[in-house]
């Protein structure tokens, strides 16, 4: 075992990158099922470890913690040891977060199937593993900036900070929201109450978007689309002031969630606002990382990580234009609770998140196998299609039944009763539950195609140690 | 002291503070140390 200070620690990289596969598999597999269980209800059997309440965790937990998870352990812990030339502090800690968050999603898959959940949305979890969590949360923090600490290099590049923001903010989200006073083992009672308890898991959820969701992946973004594309990033002024100006916004804007609700009125309406400006760092980053291939655009037609890379920041900028619309009082009260958010949702995490992050592990795998490039770069072209395809039939879809259901719900008849009783939006919205079934299925099917094509390239390949370059002292 | 005048001054503080590191970011003394940070990734060939 090479734990000297001669090659960076690539073994924990290849860990979090392997298994962003395999749970990017799994989550979009539950996600496929559960929307075929809004189709078909019954087609499991009706058992009740399986129904669409107690699964629908269990995807979201799976894509956004096990997946999207991995994406950022394996991407952060691999750009802060190449930018600091460095290598990772402490290999037992690190392997401490690998061997800590496997066992975090493991947990989630037995518990949320029986129905142990706090409730709590994305962060369903119960208190014992909520502590784990916590542990494996600060080891990361310790060996991410104990990494930062050791550096060569005089200057932090500005990926890290993305990494850095993210990784100190969810630890502070996740401590906060999920205090709570146990009653049993599995059973625990929120420390807050009412309409208090909704705004701080709706803080929490939020920047769980904004930081787990957004932060960490910009940091990819500021590293993988410069290397891919072999210019450096369009503005790095502009990039420290997009840092900043998301970190001063993205927590106030979790009131949205809250609209028309016992929550005070002004704290809704610091919330729509708050979301409006995040309009402005939200485009100038998604600007910043395109006009990087400014000069380079054919870049664009013969390299597909790439297009992956460059087509994740257009849906970065759809949804974060999207986002700041749905935020305005009267805008949310036709879009929130119907399907209009469930596509805004994955406008944002098959578009932004999932691109993103397959473009990048794309670009990883080869290196970390000691390989030129992925065994079929065609496939890796086919993938992107297929995923495309299926994300735009996805969100359409359901855009369309959002804004449906939006409005059936509000019809009034001119003797003042409702025009339509709920069952009749559920009926009409059964065609486009079908549209996003066919559009998950091939967003899995390109996941599918994406593992078969890394499981090829590392069965040819073989482990490699990079080495660290010597310090360029006089 | 007001707990809403503290509110009141910590956001103007806060405002000032990101304008202050928007003129960091801007001031020409700043512009080839920062164009020199945006290249250094491409420096290291991780072929």
């Amino acid at each position: 075992m090479a734990s000297n200070e001669t090659v960076y620690n690539y073994k924990v990289v290849r860990q979090f990158a392997v298994m962003t596969v395999v749970w990017g598999v799994v989550g979009m597999l539950v996600g496929v099922i559960i929307a075929a269980q809004l189709l078909w209800p019954e087609f499991l059997g009706g058992i009740p470890w399986l129904s669409y309440g107690r699964l629908r965790p269990l995807h979201t937990n799976a894509v956004i913690f096990a997946f999207g998870g991995s994406a950022l352990f394996a991407t952060s812990y691999y750009v802060v040891q190449r930018t600091c030339h460095a290598r990772i502090f402490s290999d037992g800690l690190a392997a401490f977060t690998f061997w800590g968050w496997q066992a975090v999603i493991v947990l989630a898959a037995i518990t949320l199937p029986l129905g142990i959940t706090t409730s709590k949305e994305y962060a369903e979890l119960e208190w014992p593993i909520d502590l784990l969590i916590a542990a494996v949360w600060v080891a990361y923090a310790v060996v991410f900036f104990g990494t930062l600490w050791k550096r060569k290099v005089p200057h932090i590049y500005v990926a890290n900070w993305f990494f850095g923001a993210f990784i100190l903010t969810v630890a502070l989200l996740h401590i906060v929201n999920s205090a709570a006073m146990p009653a049993t083992f599995w059973k625990s009672y929120s420390a807050y109450a009412g309409a208090t308890d909704a705004m701080v898991q709706w803080w929490y959820g939020h920047n769980a978007v904004g930081f787990f969701l957004t932060a960490g992946f910009l940091g990819m973004m500021y590293y993988f689309i410069p290397k891919q594309a072999g210019r450096p990033v369009y503005s790095y002024r502009l990039s420290v002031v997009h840092f900043w100006a998301l970190i001063f916004t993205y927590m106030w804007a979790g009131p949205h969630h809250l609209h028309y609700t016992a929550l005070p009125e002004w704290a809704q309406s610091l919330g729509m606002v708050f979301s409006l400006i995040l309009l402005a760092p939200s485009w100038g980053g998604m600007i910043n990382g395109i006009m990087t291939l400014s000069g380079a655009w054919h870049k664009l037609r013969t390299d597909p990580i790439l297009k992956f890379l460059i087509v994740s920041l257009s849906f970065y900028g759809m949804s974060t234009f999207e986002g700041p619309m749905m935020s305005i009082k009267t805008v949310n009260s036709l879009s929130h609770y119907t399907d209009w958010t469930i596509g805004h949702v994955h406008s944002g995490a098959l578009g932004w998140v999932g691109l993103v992050s397959m473009g990048s592990i794309y670009y990883l795998i080869p290196r970390l196998f000691g390989r030129t490039e992925m065994h079929s770069v065609p496939l890796i072209n086919v993938h992107f299609w297929v995923s495309t395809v299926g994300i735009v039939l996805y969100i359409a879809a359901m855009w369309i039944a959002g804004v449906m259901q939006g409005l059936m719900w509000r019809a009034v008849s001119e003797d003042g009763t409702l025009t339509y009783t709920f069952v009749e939006s559920v009926k009409a919205t059964y065609p486009f539950y079908a549209i996003r079934l066919l559009g998950g299925l091939l967003y899995l099917g390109g996941m599918l195609i994406m593992a078969w094509n890394v499981a090829q390239t590392i069965a040819a390949g073989r482990t490699v140690e990079a080495p660290i370059p010597a310090p360029a002292h006089a | 002291m007001d707990i809403n005048l503290i509110r009141g001054l910590v956001t103007v503080a806060a405002l000032a503070a990101f304008l202050g590191i928007v003129w960091w970011a801007y001031s020409p003394a700043r512009k080839k140390r920062l164009e020199d940070a945006g290249r250094s990734v491409l420096e290291e060939n991780d072929q």
